[in-house]
């Protein structure tokens, strides 16, 4: 067996596991979706209630994607949090797998799970409002989801560190990663609105991009071919961020190792 | 009653050095006189000068879990590490497994050096801890399916494995698609005990496998582990506070205070040897209060956390 085969094999391993605990914790799918779908739902009623009918395209598309983001990584940083309370994360990290098949794994799975999840809040949303999309180019908010996801699965593996260093507190960490990204990204605002050092910022968030190509596909129907300066810089990031977080990620395993970190308890 | 798994494959040479261990009945006997031209038997495990220290917060004082340790364990071997709570044995465990960097000496397993060649060793070994870890809310054999596509197995072919383990140690096929979290302390421990055999490990790593079962559970899993020593070319460690447990199953014994080795033999060379040079009865107990100064109940430190310590 080639060793990519072989690796392609071990990772399927992670995204089989995480459907079939989907599968178990189904109960908690429809709570979760639920709750989904009812924040979406109250923040795109700003919107409405403003009468405005760009500001409710807006705010639903900041909306789905902020859940889109959020599961992404939840599910990698639950990665290491989840097989440290069942105290499988030691039998995980002797398996002869490499670190990178494991990452690829989770985020492969994280990626599928969070299209078809928020693709049903997209639905919901959009028979709620009587949205016509008739005039949305879906192919480059498909494109946009795709490519952007690239650059948060590398976000996600960092963010996937925290809770193996920070043996208590470390998954509510990445809460914190996620809302300043919340913050200077345009999730519900035009960045145009942020003080010029917040904008810089801004710039180097993936967020920023994903969101803007999305809104602009699904609100002013614009084709991918010209979006090319959104494009590039996810791009660029992807090709920054994954490795990175790779790298990240094996340096602090590392470290979880040489204090004892990767047991259960303390 | 024998279990009749596969034929074990062969232990892969992977990495830079042909370190393919040598055939079982050499590596036992070692190599006879004139055969000059045979390589001297790899050890299954190689401990060498191994130390594990951990500091834990600024205030208190940094531990040294495993302490210049050296071992040598031949393939085939049923190796036993006998310590009190706090000894250092899980963490000597947790050294080979590659769940621990090592701080100073080396670690070889079938003459692949643990840090350069992780990868091999990884492929090599298998460690079953005294809590049986699963998804609990997956059933065991989710749980196996997962563990054996880790280690690049074929999920057919490893059910086929794991239903005759898990018959062998008296669970049913009806109870492998029902939740873990549904089954008893003993029951669980002998789906760990399956989880680890499943993927061949040459070298077995059982850290307190029988501690906290029922009597019963315990008896079956310490007839298993006899069982393996025909029906499986495995090297086993095992690691116990129970000292009918270690005369019962171990070829060698080391006993480890502190993290310290303080003796190490067979245990009838152990026994003897303390009834003859310090006068104590001949049992195990007398031999480990000879080199440990203490009952293999007490504790080493009292655990102020109250943390229950595998
Ligand atoms: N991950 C860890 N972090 C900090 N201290 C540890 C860790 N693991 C073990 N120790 C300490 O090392 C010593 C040996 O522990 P351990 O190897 O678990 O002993 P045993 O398995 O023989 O009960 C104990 O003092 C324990 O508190
Ligand atoms: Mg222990």
């Amino acid at each position: 067996m080639t060793v990519v085969a072989r690796e392609l094999k071990a990772s399927f391993a992670f995204v089989e596991r995480n459907f079939n605990l989907t599968k178990r914790y189904w109960g908690w799918e429809l709570a979760w979706l639920t709750y989904g779908v009812a924040g979406a739902l109250s923040i795109t009623l700003i919107g409405a209630d403003q009468g405005d009918r760009r500001l409710l395209l807006t705010l639903m598309i900041g909306a789905i994607f902020w859940n889109y983001l959020g599961i992404l990584f939840e599910i990698l940083a639950d990665t290491i949090q989840w097989e440290r309370w069942e105290g499988t994360l030691e039998y995980t990290m002797m398996a002869p797998v490499r670190r990178y098949t494991q990452l690829l794994g989770s985020a492969v799975y994280a990626v599928v799970y969070g299209l078809v999840y928020t693709t049903f809040i997209l639905i919901v949303l959009v028979l709620f409002f009587g949205i016509d999309l008739s005039r949305a180019d879906l192919g480059t908010t498909a494109v946009f989801m795709l490519i952007g996801s690239l650059s948060f699965v590398g976000i996600g593996m960092m963010a996937a560190i925290l809770p193996l260093i920070y043996v208590e507190r470390g998954a509510q960490m990445t809460f914190v990663l996620q809302s300043l990204l919340l913050l200077v990204s345009g999730v519900y605002y035009s960045i145009d609105i942020l003080p010029g050092w917040m904008q810089l910022i801004s710039r180097f968030s993936p967020a920023t991009y994903i969101l803007d190509g999305v809104r602009r596909g699904l609100i002013d129907g614009m084709p991918v071919t010209s979006l090319w300066h959104d494009v590039w810089p996810l791009l660029v990031m992807a090709l920054v961020l994954i490795p990175l977080g790779v790298w990240a990620f094996g340096r602090a395993e590392r470290y979880a190792k040489r204090t004892g970190k990767l047991k259960r308890v303390g | 009653m024998t279990i009749s798994l596969e034929p074990r494959p062969a232990i892969p040479t992977l990495g830079r050095e042909p370190a393919t261990p040598a055939p079982v009945d050499q590596a036992v006997s070692g190599p006879s006189a004139g055969e000059q031209h045979l390589r001297p038997a790899v050890a299954a495990l190689l401990v060498d000068h191994v130390t594990k220290r951990f500091v834990v917060g600024r205030k208190r004082k940094p531990v040294d879990a495993v302490d210049d340790v050296s071992l040598r364990i031949e393939r085939g071997e049923i190796y036993g590490i006998l310590g009190a709570n706090g000894s250092g044995k899980s963490t000597l465990i947790r050294l080979v497994s590659t769940l621990l960097t090592i701080d100073s000496g080396r670690v070889e397993v079938f003459g692949h050096d643990i840090e350069r060649e992780e990868m091999a060793v990884k492929r090599l070994i298998n460690r079953v801890s005294v809590d049986a870890a699963f998804f609990k809310k997956l059933s065991p054999w989710e749980n196996l399916v997962y563990a054996a596509r880790l280690y690049g197995l074929d999920a057919g072919h490893a059910h086929a494995d794991a239903v005759r383990i898990l018959t062998r140690l008296g669970i049913g096929r009806s109870r492998m698609g029902r939740p873990v979290e549904q089954m008893s302390r003993g029951m669980q421990q002998k789906v760990a005990i399956a989880r680890a055999l499943l993927t061949s490990p040459t070298l077995l790593l059982l850290d307190e496998p029988t501690t906290g079962l029922d009597p019963r559970s315990k008896l079956d899993v310490q007839s298993f582990i006899e069982e393996l020593r025909h029906s499986h070319d495995a090297t086993i460690v095992l690691t116990t506070h129970d000292l009918d447990e270690a005369a019962r199953l171990c070829d060698r014994l080391a006993i480890l205070n502190e993290g310290r080795i303080v003796t190490e033999g067979t245990p009838a060379a152990l026994i003897e040897q303390v009834a003859r040079e310090h006068g104590q009865p001949p049992t195990l107990e007398s031999v480990f209060m000879t080199y440990t100064g203490r009952s293999l109940d007490e504790d080493v430190e009292e655990n102020a956390s109250g943390e229950d310590d595998d």
